[in-house]
């Protein structure tokens, strides 16, 4: 494909995967034909996919970022759009359902205005209204489905289980899922999804041999058309998260395997090919670029809700790269026009889950109960009451993460707090109780130890550098997906641009420059370390909610944001 | 996956695989740490240029007829990082593997004999994120790749 034929298949691209669009749609009547488009069929080929839910079974709400900064080649690009700038790219007119799906903008008004979204009942009702136009329609999971709240965590991931196979999940990859260990892992897959689900993911091996632990991917028939399904689970694992889970597996991002993965499956007869990947959509956009064969990348991680998939040009052809949000939000919808063997076209939507348009499915919806019910007391605990708007996603601190470091510094006395940049953690609504659901929903990890250390200068700066590089480094393999570490009680200035180990600086502490030889008492909390799981250390969940009782109402807490230069004028920060 | 063959590695308990393959008669004794040829001085520098001449060579020519193969971007475990090299230059007579920002830079030096393919992989140490350099010694002639493998402190993540 050259230049000018890429052009026009972008041009392509935008017109036909325009989203859902009604000046009018909060009203009753032009709101219950908000899914009527989508639900109309296209091709012969259809493929669902969400992705990140991170165990929302019940609707949520979920602001999406107003800092989401690209750098290198992909300053300015999707999925680095925030608020208007998301809006103008992607044609969505201002004030509608889709701009506040996809956007941050006058979020508490417009959540209140259209409701909650997501939720594993109303998910299913949707799942099911789209597979009935489409004939053997497959539904995949990206990931990160077995973590991300309370009922999730008590039960080692057995809600989600469960959840899956009643929704219908067909094929899923992973992330969060290793958490849990590998033999918790291995036993889902064999003992649960058996006959059921299959988890693929072409990248994890055993440490020893490199033998596959799972299947690289699998051939299902979808309308008499083989589509292959090659799973990509998340490549840093062991490092973003605890080594000691997975110690026996390797992963990483493995291009030439997944090549080869791509073309046994075309060899076997897989007339379509698709990656379900973990890889955060700036991966998946160079590995589009650099591995051939591939029609689509379902990709997540990252939990960019991008309307319109970005269309990828390499040696082979062209590779579709979208990414699905997270939290149950969306739900997307991929239909294929395969003819004579191979992809002639295609339509993209990404689908709000609107909790009110969609009635909540009967046996979903007994089974969400069913899980509740035993821990209904202590999920229900009501903590304290917010005044402002608690969010988490965003590049810095969110409102949650403030929340989160006060308590820090407050119960353990520490000068300065760290908190892990995790994407996952829902919204809540001005005036909004804090249950201890909802604190789960921010915490829930297998790893929760809060740890108190005496740090250097030298140190706090040495980890502000080392995560900002995995955040902002140029080349997208040398990212591993999280946002910036949360920080209190300490000020700083970043710049994204600047090489590794030169993008901090201005570190201040009460007002004074940090001393690189000083030691000063630093709080932190999910510590990847061996040593830490050794020592103990108060699960994260304790210290915040015996803080929250005890302030009862938390004022519109002011966010601890660095000093960012070097952006001015990037879409991915509003203005 | 092959239990077999990592049975066979559980089944030696103490016995090393080194001292499994000598009593297989694969290894002769004292051959596995054979001090023949062992170049010191190349052991000990600090530099690509210092460890070339310790070789014997001098400035190698970049080439983008070596590539490396099963090395991270990121390392999973900086204590056990895996590398590999091969290389498409024709008569190769050695690899050399090289880590920048180790406290002596020479991982190891690997003798390709003739006929043999020009492909190795091993596992190394890093301390911090680095450059690697894949060093190839052709027909007399040294040429150099590098690719930067990151160790980082972990966590943090999605």
């Amino acid at each position: 494909m050259n230049r000018r034929e890429f052009l026009q298949a972008v041009a392509a691209a935008a017109a036909t995967g325009l989203p859902v669009v009604g000046a009018c749609a909060q009203g009753s009547a032009a709101a219950a034909r908000f899914y009527d488009s989508a639900v109309k069929p296209f091709g012969n080929v259809g493929l669902l996919h969400f992705t990140d839910c991170h165990a929302q079974l019940s609707p949520i709400y979920f602001r999406e970022p107003n800092v989401n900064l690209g750098v290198g080649v992909a300053a300015g690009q999707p999925p680095h759009l925030v608020g208007e700038f998301l809006l103008r790219r992607f044609g969505i007119a201002p004030g509608t359902r889709d701009a506040h799906a996809f956007t941050y903008l006058d979020f508490a008004s417009a959540a209140r205005t259209f409701g909650q979204v997501g939720g594993f009942a109303h998910l299913a009702t949707l799942v099911q209204r789209l597979r009935a136009t489409r004939p053997g329609a497959l539904l995949l999971d990206g990931g990160d489905t077995w973590q991300g709240s309370a009922t999730a965590l008590w039960t080692k991931g057995q809600d989600m289980v469960d959840a899956q196979k009643l929704l219908g999940v067909d094929v899923m990859t992973g992330h969060w899922e290793f958490t849990y260990g590998a033999d918790r892992v291995k036993e889902v897959v064999e003992r649960d999804f058996a006959g059921k689900i299959d988890f693929v993911a072409q990248n994890v091996k055993t440490a020893d041999f490199g033998d596959p632990v799972f299947k690289p991917y699998v051939i299902r028939p979808i309308n008499g058309v083989p589509v292959a399904i090659v799973g990509q689970a998340f490549p840093y694992t062991p490092i973003a998260n605890p080594r000691y889970f997975v110690a026996e597996w390797t992963f990483g991002i493995q291009e030439e395997a997944m090549q080869k993965a791509v073309d046994d499956a075309r060899a076997k007869g897989a007339q379509v090919v698709v990656v379900l990947s973990h890889n955060g959509m700036d991966v998946d956009v160079k590995m589009a670029s650099r591995v051939t064969g591939i029609d689509a990348i379902l990709g997540g991680h990252t939990h960019d809700g991008v309307p319109t998939p970005t269309l990828v040009a390499n040696r082979g052809g062209r590779t579709l790269v979208g990414n699905a949000g997270s939290n149950g939000k969306f739900l997307a919808v991929l239909d294929f026009d395969v003819k004579a063997g191979r992809v002639a076209d295609f339509r993209y939507r990404l689908l709000p889950v609107f909790s009110a348009l969609l009635p909540a499915d009967p046996a979903m919806d007994a089974l969400i109960r069913r899980t509740r019910a035993p821990h209904a007391a202590k999920l229900d605990e009501k903590l304290a009451v917010t005044e402002g708007l608690l969010y988490r996603r965003g590049n810095f601190n969110g409102t949650s993460d403030q929340l989160i470091l006060e308590a820090l510094l407050a119960e353990k006395d520490a000068q300065i707090a760290f908190s892990p940049g995790f994407r996952w953690g829902t919204s809540l609504l001005p005036g909004q109780a804090i249950r201890m659901e909802h604190l789960m929903d921010q915490t829930a990890i297998t790893y929760p130890y809060v740890t108190v250390n005496e740090m250097t200068g030298e140190t706090i700066k040495t980890i502000l550098e080392d995560v900002a590089d995995n955040l902002f480094n140029p080349d997208p393999y040398y990212q591993q997906g999280g946002d910036m570490v949360r920080v209190g009680g300490m000020r700083y200035t970043i710049d994204p641009k600047a090489a590794m180990g030169s993008r901090i600086s201005q570190m201040q502490i009460a007002g004074k420059p940090i001393d690189a030889a000083k030691r000063y008492k630093v709080a932190g909390w999910a510590p990847v370390s061996e040593e830490a799981r050794a020592a103990g250390g108060e699960p994260i969940w304790d210290v915040c909610a015996r803080y929250l009782r005890a302030q009862k109402s938390i004022p519109s807490l002011t966010l601890n944001l660095p000093v960012i230069r070097g952006m001015e004028g990037n879409p991915g920060m509003s203005a | 996956m092959n239990a077999q063959r990592r049975d066979v590695l559980k089944s030696g308990g103490g016995v090393t695989m080194l001292a499994l393959l000598a009593a297989a008669g694969w290894l002769k004794p004292g051959q596995a740490l054979a001090a023949d040829g062992w170049n010191a001085a190349a052991f000990a520098t600090k530099s690509l240029d210092d460890t070339v001449r310790a070789l014997g060579g001098s400035a190698p020519a970049p080439s983008t007829d070596i590539s490396f193969v099963q090395t991270p971007d990121i390392a999973e475990n900086g204590a056990v990082v895996p590398v590999g090299v091969t290389s498409a230059i024709p008569k190769t007579e050695s690899i050399a593997i090289l880590v920048e920002k180790n406290p002596n830079m020479l991982v190891g030096v690997f003798d390709i004999p003739p006929g043999t393919a020009p492909s190795i992989t091993t596992r190394m140490k890093m301390g911090q994120s680095s450059k690697v350099y894949a060093l190839v010694k052709a027909d007399g002639k040294y040429y150099v790749a590098s690719k930067e493998v990151k160790v980082t402190l972990g966590g943090c993540g999605g």
